[in-house]
């Protein structure tokens, strides 16, 4: 087995609600378990609706907040453990691409600063001219030019251009992985294309991605693993192409089937019906989060939570009793 | 319904709004023209900053400096909105025209329960043939909610306490609160997971359908465009290229901007290698001559730099603007692609 570049263990993240009267629990993440290999480079994505936790695990991974149990394992090293310069190496390695793609500059400045601050933290170039070299090449590899962008202000640019700005200032500091949260979120479809070409570019080149997203379809596009959330709790997990075709838990499957089919002829069929509010999970509810959506519910589903079952040969697994031994057999009995 | 038989609610005629800066007027909408038909579903669609937000605000007449009307019709009824004063515009609006915000999350008053913010509507916009009394006013309230499929205890509730699912749904009652004829959904569903969008999509059908109201719904999403409307009006940079019957729009778009839109949908039914079209746009403040497309497009002649494409019918609900498209002496339109 190849060496593992990151690795989550039984990661879970709560916060305390304060109300007037009590004081509650709030499960974010709750026993999520990830493992990147350092090769081949992989897209790994995290999806799930808001309030399921993905951004939850970006925040974690990138070290803005720490977990409440559990660990985040770079290269074999607890990072709740790691001494200055440990650290100070996962920041270098461990890049992020976020959401707005305006929100992150300073409208002040040109573009070169970008890439000026980044040469000067990381102390990447011994002179000018080789970190002119770097900003060109990283630039390339986004598909620009310097001369097109470094003297612009961020608003003369289009937010897909200023995304794949970010991922060349990624780049440059030459990480291992890159976690992106929700980046084509905000830019146009038209111009989506470019930026997941940049993703699967820069894995071509060995770089593997946290891929957090709500849209399916990209994932669907470019991802190699996805981990479907549902509040905090991984639903599914598998080949992307593979959940996305073949959804074994019955969350995932109404998810799929709610995608808008870009083709007029294939309507939606019938309709859906959510629950009058969403309760927020709390440390002591027990059972499947999905149990009160759940069209296929089971007595056994509020018993406990659900393990990931394996549901086909080639990995992919779901969090769902349908997928129980035991159940199926109690079934065909009964 | 025929073609034929089909009723305009709403004609907008060679509208213009244009947003002041120190460097020159921006032109947001350039001079467009379309017809909203009783009970159709009107698709308006582009990219962000191509205009469709404004083009909804100056229909609705909620335009604030520095943008402002240039010029133009907007025509319902025979009467032309851009000349009413603004008491009868007031009247008008929610009555006979309303819009489900974008972001409906931020648009309910975080200070007042559902119910006042609907009563609000009522009492501000009512006419003299639509009027409720204060005992009508709960009833109908409860009702509202209902059709958008909200639970009562909504009434009392303030916005915090709803999911945005449910304040979007709380705006889509709140539009059809006066039996509007047109409604304006400016990207209503776009901040929703896909579960809860679908929800609110099927929603506002439903009402539509119950009320046999007329609507435009603005949005970027070609997936939902499909699942929801009749007919798709695709703009780009302030002007609109092509207006399809949602058919044709997916399955032979005429202009290579409808084609760059269609080709980038994902999908989920296969991998595709990824169509990657670069976004050079013009400075909004000095468009080019000829055509708007001109710098991104693949096909570009030497004429699209000189004179601007007019829309044409180049099949039965199929209007464009693009010089790709010939008429033949039989009146008939060909691609001038084909012979090439």
């Amino acid at each position: 087995m190849s060496e593992i570049l990151l690795e989550i263990r039984n990661a879970t993240k709560t916060y305390v609600q304060r109300g007037s009267k009590s004081k509650r629990q709030i499960v974010a993440l709750e026993n999520f378990n990830l493992a990147i290999p350092c090769a081949p480079a992989s897209i790994i994505t995290i999806a799930g609706e808001s309030g399921s936790g993905k951004s939850t695990l970006a925040n974690l991974v990138l070290g803005f907040t720490k977990p409440t149990s559990g660990q985040v394992i770079y290269q074999g090293q607890d990072m709740a453990a790691a001494t200055p310069q440990q650290q100070q190496r996962y920041r270098r390695e461990v890049q992020a691409v976020f959401q707005d793609p305006f929100g992150v500059y300073n409208p002040f400045y040109r573009v070169q600063h970008v890439f000026d601050m980044v040469i000067r933290n990381f102390r990447l170039a011994e002179n000018a001219r080789q970190g002119r070299d770097m900003i060109e090449e990283a630039l390339n590899i986004v598909g620009l030019h310097g001369e097109d962008v470094l003297r612009k202000y961020p608003h003369q640019l289009s937010g897909g251009q200023r995304q794949r700005i970010m991922f060349a200032r990624a780049y440059m500091v030459k990480p291992r992985l890159i976690v992106a949260d929700e980046p084509v979120s905000m830019v146009d479809a038209s111009l989506r294309a470019a930026i997941l070409d940049v993703m699967m570019r820069l894995r071509a080149d060995g770089i593997s991605f946290l891929y957090i997203t709500h849209d399916l379809s990209t994932a669907f596009q470019v991802g190699d693993q996805i981990f479907v959330l549902y509040h905090g709790a991984v639903a599914e997990t598998g080949q992307a192409t593979e959940v996305i075709r073949k959804p074994h838990h019955p969350y995932v499957q109404l998810l799929i089937s709610s995608i808008p089919d870009p083709d007029p002829r294939v309507k939606w069929q019938g309709t859906v019906d959510l629950p009058p509010e969403e309760e927020m999970r709390t440390i002591d509810s027990p059972g499947c989060r999905f149990h009160p959506r759940c069209p296929q519910r089971m007595p056994i589903c509020l018993q406990a939570a659900p393990p990931l079952y394996p549901v086909s040969t080639d990995g992919q697994r779901a969090a769902c009793y349908l997928y129980d031994q035991d159940v199926k057999r109690g079934k065909l009995q009964a | 319904m025929t073609r034929e038989s089909r009723t305009p609610v709403l004609e907008v005629r060679d509208l213009r709004i244009y947003y002041e800066t120190p460097k020159g007027d921006v032109h947001a909408v350039d001079g467009i023209s379309f017809v909203l038909y009783q009970g159709e579903t009107l698709g308006l669609v582009g990219e962000s900053g191509c205009g469709k937000s404004t083009a909804a605000m100056g229909i609705l007449q909620l335009i604030t400096p520095p943008g402002r009307i240039v010029s133009g019709q907007v025509l319902m009824d025979g009467v032309d909105l851009l000349k009413l004063d603004e008491r009868t515009l007031r009247q008008m609006r929610w009555s006979r025209l309303a819009l489900v915000p974008q972001g409906a999350m931020n648009s309910l008053n975080p200070t007042m329960r559902v119910h006042q913010q609907i009563e609000d509507v009522i009492r501000q916009h009512q006419t003299k043939t639509k009027t409720f009394d204060r005992s009508q006013l709960k009833p109908r309230i409860l009702e509202l909610l209902s059709w958008v499929g909200l639970p009562e205890r909504v009434y009392d509730m303030y916005p915090h306490e709803l999911s945005g699912g449910m304040k979007q749904r709380v705006c889509i009652a709140m539009a059809v609160a006066l039996h509007p004829g047109v409604i304006i959904a400016d990207e209503s569903t776009s901040a929703l997971d896909v579960v809860v969008q679908r929800v609110v999509a099927q929603t506002l059908l439903r009402v539509k359908a119950d009320l046999g109201v007329s609507m435009i719904m603005i949005g970027h999403d070609m997936g939902l465009m499909a699942q929801m409307v009749d007919r798709i009006v695709v703009m780009y940079a302030g002007r609109i290229v092509e207006i399809a019957t949602v058919e044709h729009a997916f399955r032979n778009p005429a202009h290579p901007y409808s084609q760059v839109l269609i080709d980038s949908v994902p999908t989920i039914s296969e991998r595709k290698p990824l169509k990657i079209t670069e976004g050079i746009t013009h400075d909004p403040r000095n468009p080019p001559h000829g055509c708007i497309f001109q710098l991104r497009c693949p096909f570009v002649m030497e004429r699209c730099r000189r004179e601007a494409p007019q829309r044409r019918e180049i099949r039965p609900g199929q209007e464009v603007a693009c010089h790709l498209y010939e008429q033949q002496p039989d009146g008939s339109y060909r691609d001038v692609r084909d012979t090439a």
